[in-house]
């Protein structure tokens, strides 16, 4: 691989809901400005350890974490680390949209507004580049007051990566993030996924191969919980070291 | 007969027995409303309502009576609000779920069936007598609060808990605080829900009699309240000592000053409902 920076780090990460053990000693590392593809079986945890990266697991009842988590070297797991901050520099995007109750130009400033940026002209500045960026512009320049709920699906789900991309945040996790959409808005948002890379690094949970193969650097095969095999793609798709990745990849299971 | 045309007539039987029990609460609800409305409507004028009580009843207006219970559904409302929507927002955004977090549930929602009396009686206690409010509106208006705090407390929790658990998380994924989340996020968009709530309070409130009178509510007040430290009547007050008079005259008034109660009732209930609806053509999750 090329010798670009570790950003995000997992040493030796467990996780329990619970008594349930969820995440079974993971330990990866993922390049600065690359596309990490989380790939497996529905229920292996995927999504549990893509919001191990943001702390969102936090406010599951129950939920316990083991290990650590590097983001630029340090822990995000360490007493003094705020989350809130935290979350500033590690965006995501979640399985469901979930646009909030407001209208769409709100959705997409409220990352801005929250850190106390109020300057009425550079929000909307910040709000048309955030939306271009999603692939929503054209579709919703002419009303950006208006509800956000009264967008479509797929709609709802690039307002929802525009709101996450607004605050510039260095990481950016998708979880499933064209699940929800037909096959030209999912292009857009790979094609956006291209774009981003050349300034976030970007961790995408999918179930479309093709998708993964399209759009990821490297690969990361996930089964019951366990990290089996992360490699570059190509080599995740074409020489899998392990007979479950071949098995999973080639449509045995899962 | 076979077991599903039993079941047919079961479910006939069942529906007839419905619309006999809806109509008796009708029918009971028209006669009073015809009643009253034939007995006291004529009797409203513009001097009935500006008039200050008198011993002849022709001469005897509502004037300090509705002021009374203006003052005190305003004051009720600065002080019940705030606290009541603090107390909500606080048990169900800020507490873990505990044993504890949800025994204060069920004796919050329990207070809210406590006889008004009883209130009434802790108001005279500790209001009038222990901090020496006397017979004021500010001590009548708190003891309301009192009564209608679990109202509040109860309707808030419930419209934070619509609002789906996936917003609170968009809120936080982009570096928001529990605080910003609360304030720009849930509470907004519970909002509606909550003002329909405590303005259904509200309505609960202006209706009451006897805690007031327990309080020491008095049935003459000869002027218009005007500071908070001011002893006061309030309309259900006013009622009750009207019907309790041998003369017709005062049943008359009585009567008209039941409208203009039941009138102010409808008004904040139609507001609630005005404002349900509007939230919810906003919002549909
Ligand atoms: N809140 C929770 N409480 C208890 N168990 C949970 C919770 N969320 C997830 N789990 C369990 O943890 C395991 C991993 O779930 P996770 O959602 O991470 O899977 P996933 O790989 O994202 O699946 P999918 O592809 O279907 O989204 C599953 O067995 C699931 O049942
Ligand atoms: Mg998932």
């Amino acid at each position: 691989m090329s010798k670009k920076q570790i950003k995000l780090e997992a040493r030796d990460i467990n996780a329990y809901y619970g008594d349930f053990h969820a995440l079974k000693g993971i330990n990866v590392a993922m390049e600065e400005k690359t596309v990490t593809a989380f790939i497996g079986p529905s229920g292996c945890g995927k999504s549990t350890f893509l919001r191990i990266f943001n702390r969102m697991n936090d406010y599951i009842d129950g939920f316990k974490t083991e290990g650590e988590i590097l983001l630029d070297g340090e822990n995000i797991y360490a007493k003094n680390v705020l989350v809130d901050e935290l979350r500033k520099r590690v965006g995501m995007v979640f399985q469901k949209p979930n646009p909030f109750p407001k209208s769409i130009y709100e959705n997409v400033v409220y990352g801005l507004k929250i850190q106390g940026m109020s300057n009425k002209a550079a929000l909307a500045e910040a709000a048309e580049k955030a939306l271009h960026q999603a692939a929503l512009w054209n579709e919703v320049k002419d009303n950006l007051n208006k509800s956000a709920l009264a967008l479509s699906g797929g709609q709802q789900q690039r307002l929802c990566i525009a709101r996450a991309l607004a605050i510039s945040p260095s990481v950016l996790l998708m979880d499933e993030p064209a699940s929800a959409l037909d096959p030209i808005s999912t292009a857009k948002i790979e094609e956006l996924i291209h774009q981003l890379k050349e300034q976030y690094t970007i961790v995408i949970v999918t179930h479309n191969m093709q998708q993964a193969g399209r759009v990821s650097d490297t690969t990361a095969f996930f089964y019951m919980g366990e990290l089996v095999e992360h490699a570059k793609t190509k080599t995740i798709f074409t020489n899998p070291k392990d007979k479950r990745t071949e098995d999973y990849i080639t449509g045995r299971f899962g | 007969m076979t077991n599903s045309t039993r079941n047919r007539i079961k479910d006939k039987a069942f529906q007839v027995f419905g619309i006999f029990c809806m109509l008796i609460g009708l029918v009971f609800l028209a006669a009073l409303l015809i009643n009253i409305l034939s007995e006291g409507l004529a009797r409203i004028d513009w001097d009935f309502l500006t008039s200050l009580p008198s011993r002849r009843a022709s001469r005897s207006g509502i004037l300090t009576a509705w002021a009374g219970t203006l003052w005190i559904l305003v004051l009720t409302s600065l002080i019940a609000f705030p606290l009541g929507i603090s107390a909500g927002v606080y048990l169900e955004e800020y507490t873990k779920k505990t044993k504890m977090a949800s025994f204060l549930e069920i004796n919050i929602a329990n207070l809210a069936g406590v006889p008004s009396i009883i209130y009434g009686l802790l108001g005279l206690e500790i209001f009038v007598r222990q901090m020496g409010m006397g017979s004021s509106l500010l001590a009548g208006a708190m003891t309301l609060s009192l009564l209608v705090l679990p109202i509040v407390i109860v309707t808030t929790r419930e419209s934070l808990k619509a609002v789906p658990q996936t917003v609170r998380q968009g809120s936080f994924a982009l570096g928001a605080t529990k605080w910003q989340t609360t304030w720009l996020q849930v509470l907004p968009a519970a909002f509606g829900g909550i003002l329909t709530g405590v303005i259904m309070s509200l309505s609960r409130a202006v209706g009451e009699a006897a805690p007031l009178v327990v309080v020491g509510a008095l049935a003459y007040v000869p002027f218009v309240p005007s500071s908070p430290n001011d002893e006061f009547t309030v309309l259900p007050i006013q009622i009750f000592n009207w019907t309790s008079r041998p003369q017709a005259e005062f049943l008359v008034n009585a009567a008209a000053a039941i409208i203009m109660l039941l009138l102010i009732t409808f008004l904040l209930n139609g507001i609630a409902v005005y404002l349900r609806n509007k939230q919810q053509k906003k919002i549909k999750w």
